[in-house]
C-alpha cells in the first residue's frame, strides 16, 4: 500500500469577493520532499500556503495532509510566516516565542515541561539564537526575529515544513546556514518554501511549482524557461537578470524569444 | 488617610475599587495586546441597552446589563470572527444601537426616573455588599480561566496564525475573551461608569507595556496601577469633593502623562 502523501491538492480553487485568487491547483507533495514556489507577486502563494495551513478554507476542492483533514492534521506543520516586522511592541522574549512552537503538542491548557524547553533551546541554538533567549523580541533586528521564527517552527518537531520567504531579510552567511540546516533536515522532514529567490534555492530542492493563479508546472528540481514563461509574463527578463542560474535551466531547444 | 475609609460606604469604595482592579488589570491587558479596544468601548456602550431592558422588566440593572453586554459580546466575537474587514462597522452600529435601546427603553418605562448620570458616570460611593459578592466571583473566573489557558491567550495575542496553524482554538479562545470584556466592563460600570470604562481598561496596561517583558509583567502592574488609581482617586474625591469615577480617571491620566514623559527622557538620555 502506498503512504499518504505529506501535502495532496485535490482541484484547489479559492475566491475572494467574486475573485479568483487560485483556480483549479492540485499537486502532491511527497513525503521528504523539497519544494519551491515560485511565482510573481499576486500569484496566491501565500493564498496557498495558507490553504494548506488550514488558514484559508478552499473555495473549492480539498487538501489532506498525510491523509487527513488540515484540521484533524494540526500541530504536525511547522509555520514560518513572512515577517513583517508585526507586533514589534509586544511584551514577549525571544524564548517565550520560540516555545510557542510546542502548543501544538503540550495541548492549550498545559504547562509547558522540561521536555519543551529542552525542545525550544535545541532549535534556537540551530538558528543561532540561544545567547539571545531572554532579549525581548522587539528589540532585535529583522533578521535576528526571523531566525527566531525559524527556531519556533523547528521547536515544534514539525513532519512538514513550511517557510514563506524565509530568507528575506536575513544575511547572505545565515541564508547558506538556513538552506544546510534545510537538508539536514530534510532527511526526515518534508519542506515547502515559498520564495522568489530561485538562485539561492537551485542546489537544494528537487521540485518546483511555478504558481500564477495556477499551478503551471510541478515537477524535478529543474526549472525550465517554459515554466517561467507560463508562470511569468515576461521570463526573459527574469532569467537576464540572473534570477536562475543557468544549470538548473533545461538546454534552450529554441532560441526564438 | 486612614480615617477616610472608616465609613461603611467609603470601606465598600474601597474594596470595589480594589476587586475590579483586579479583573481589569488582566483583562485590559489582553484588550490592548489584542488591540480590541474599540470593540471593548462597543462593549460597555452597548450594554446601556441592558441597563434599560433591566429597569423595563423590573430586574437588577447589573444583572440585565450584564446578560445583555454578554449577548452583545457573542455577535461582537462572531462579526469579528468571520469578517475582519467590516467588524469594526459592525461594532459601531452595535455601539450605538444598544445606548439609544436603553434610553428609549428607560423612556418607555412609566413612573420611575432613573438615575442615568450613575450609570455613564459611575457610583462607586454608592456600592452594595451584594455588588462586591459579584466582583469577587468575576475576579476568581478570570483569574482561573486566564490561568488555564494563558499559553493559549499568549499565543493568540501574538500571533493568531502562528496559534491556529499549533492547533490552539482561537475561535473559542477569543469569544471567551470578550465574554469575559463584558463581565469587566459591567464591573467597571459601578466605579467609573460605561462612559470612561475603557479609560481604566486601557490607561494601566498601556503604561505597564512600557516597562514590561512578559504578559504576565503586564497583567500584575496593570493590576497594581489600577489599584493605585482608584485608591489615589477615591482619597482625592473625598477630600476635595470631586465625582469619584471622573477623579479617578483623572489620576490615571496623570500616570499616563507622566510615564509618557519618562519614556521619552529615558530615549533622549540613551541617545546622549
Amino acid at each position: 500500500m502506498m503512504a499518504d502523501p505529506a501535502i495532496k491538492l485535490n482541484q484547489v480553487s479559492f475566491f475572494y469577493d467574486n475573485h479568483p485568487i487560485l483556480s483549479d491547483v492540485s499537486m502532491k507533495v511527497e513525503e521528504r520532499d523539497f519544494l519551491a514556489i515560485i511565482g510573481p507577486n499576486g500569484s496566491g502563494k501565500t493564498t496557498l500556503l495558507k490553504i494548506i495551513l488550514g488558514l484559508l478554507n478552499p473555495s473549492q476542492g480539498d487538501v489532506k495532509v498525510f491523509g487527513k483533514t488540515t484540521a484533524e492534521a494540526a500541530g504536525t506543520i511547522g509555520y514560518v510566516p513572512q515577517d513583517t516586522g508585526f507586533n514589534k511592541d509586544f511584551p514577549i522574549s525571544v524564548q517565550d516565542v520560540t516555545l510557542m512552537g510546542r502548543l501544538g503538542r503540550s495541548g492549550r491548557g498545559r504547562r509547558y515541561t522540561s521536555e519543551d524547553r529542552e525542545l525550544s533551546r535545541k532549535a534556537l541554538e540551530k538558528a543561532g539564537m540561544w545567547e539571545y533567549r531572554n532579549r525581548p523580541i522587539g528589540r532585535l533586528s529583522s533578521g535576528q526575529r526571523q531566525r527566531v521564527l525559524i527556531a519556533r517552527a523547528l521547536s515544534s518537531e514539525p513532519k512538514i515544513l513550511l517557510m514563506d520567504e524565509p530568507t528575506a531579510s536575513v544575511d547572505a552567511q545565515f541564508q547558506t546556514h538556513l538552506y544546510d540546516l534545510l537538508k539536514e533536515l530534510n532527511a526526515t522532514i518534508t519542506i515547502v518554501v515559498v520564495s522568489h529567490d530561485i538562485s539561492v534555492l537551485s542546489g537544494y530542492i528537487n521540485s518546483v511549482a511555478c504558481l500564477n493563479r495556477t499551478l503551471f508546472y510541478h515537477d524535478a528540481g529543474e526549472i525550465t524557461d517554459e515554466m517561467l514563461h507560463s508562470a511569468y509574463q515576461c521570463p526573459v527578463d527574469l532569467i537576464a537578470h540572473g534570477g536562475v542560474p543557468h544549470r538548473v535551466l533545461r538546454r534552450h531547444d529554441h532560441e526564438d524569444h | 488617610m486612614i480615617e477616610v475609609f472608616q465609613s461603611e460606604f467609603m470601606r465598600n469604595a474601597l474594596l470595589a475599587g480594589l476587586l475590579t482592579s483586579v479583573a481589569c488589570g488582566i483583562i485590559g491587558t489582553l484588550v490592548v495586546v489584542n488591540r480590541i479596544v474599540f470593540i471593548s468601548g462597543g462593549i460597555a456602550h452597548a450594554a446601556y441597552g441592558g441597563i434599560g431592558l433591566a429597569f423595563f422588566l423590573n430586574i437588577p440593572p447589573l444583572a440585565g446589563a450584564a446578560g445583555f453586554a454578554l449577548i452583545i459580546a457573542m455577535i461582537m466575537s462572531g462579526v469579528t470572527l468571520n469578517n475582519k474587514q467590516r467588524a469594526d462597522t459592525v461594532v459601531g452600529v452595535l455601539w450605538a444601537v444598544g445606548m439609544a435601546m436603553g434610553i428609549i427603553l428607560i423612556d418607555l418605562t412609566s413612573g420611575y426616573s432613573v438615575d442615568l448620570m450613575s450609570y455613564l458616570f459611575g457610583s462607586i460611593l454608592a456600592v452594595p455588599r451584594s455588588d462586591l459578592l459579584m466582583m469577587v466571583l468575576v475576579d476568581i473566573g478570570v483569574l482561573v480561566v486566564v490561568a488555564a489557558f494563558y499559553n493559549g491567550f499568549l499565543a493568540m495575542s501574538y500571533d493568531e496564525e502562528f496559534a491556529k496553524v499549533m492547533g490552539v482554538r482561537v475561535g473559542v479562545l477569543y469569544s471567551i475573551l470578550l465574554g469575559m470584556i463584558a463581565l469587566s466592563v459591567i464591573m467597571l460600570i459601578r466605579i467609573v461608569g460605561l462612559i470612561l470604562v475603557i479609560a481604566l481598561l486601557t490607561i494601566p496596561p498601556f503604561i505597564a507595556e512600557k516597562f514590561c517583558r512578559s504578559l504576565k509583567a503586564m497583567m500584575v502592574v496593570s493590576v497594581l496601577l489600577n489599584c493605585i488609581f482608584s485608591l489615589v482617586g477615591l482619597w482625592f474625591s473625598y477630600t476635595l469633593n470631586l465625582t469619584s469615577g471622573a477623579t479617578i480617571i483623572m489620576v490615571a491620566a496623570a500616570f499616563f502623562f507622566a510615564s509618557v514623559l519618562f519614556e521619552q527622557t529615558r530615549k533622549r538620555l540613551i541617545c546622549f
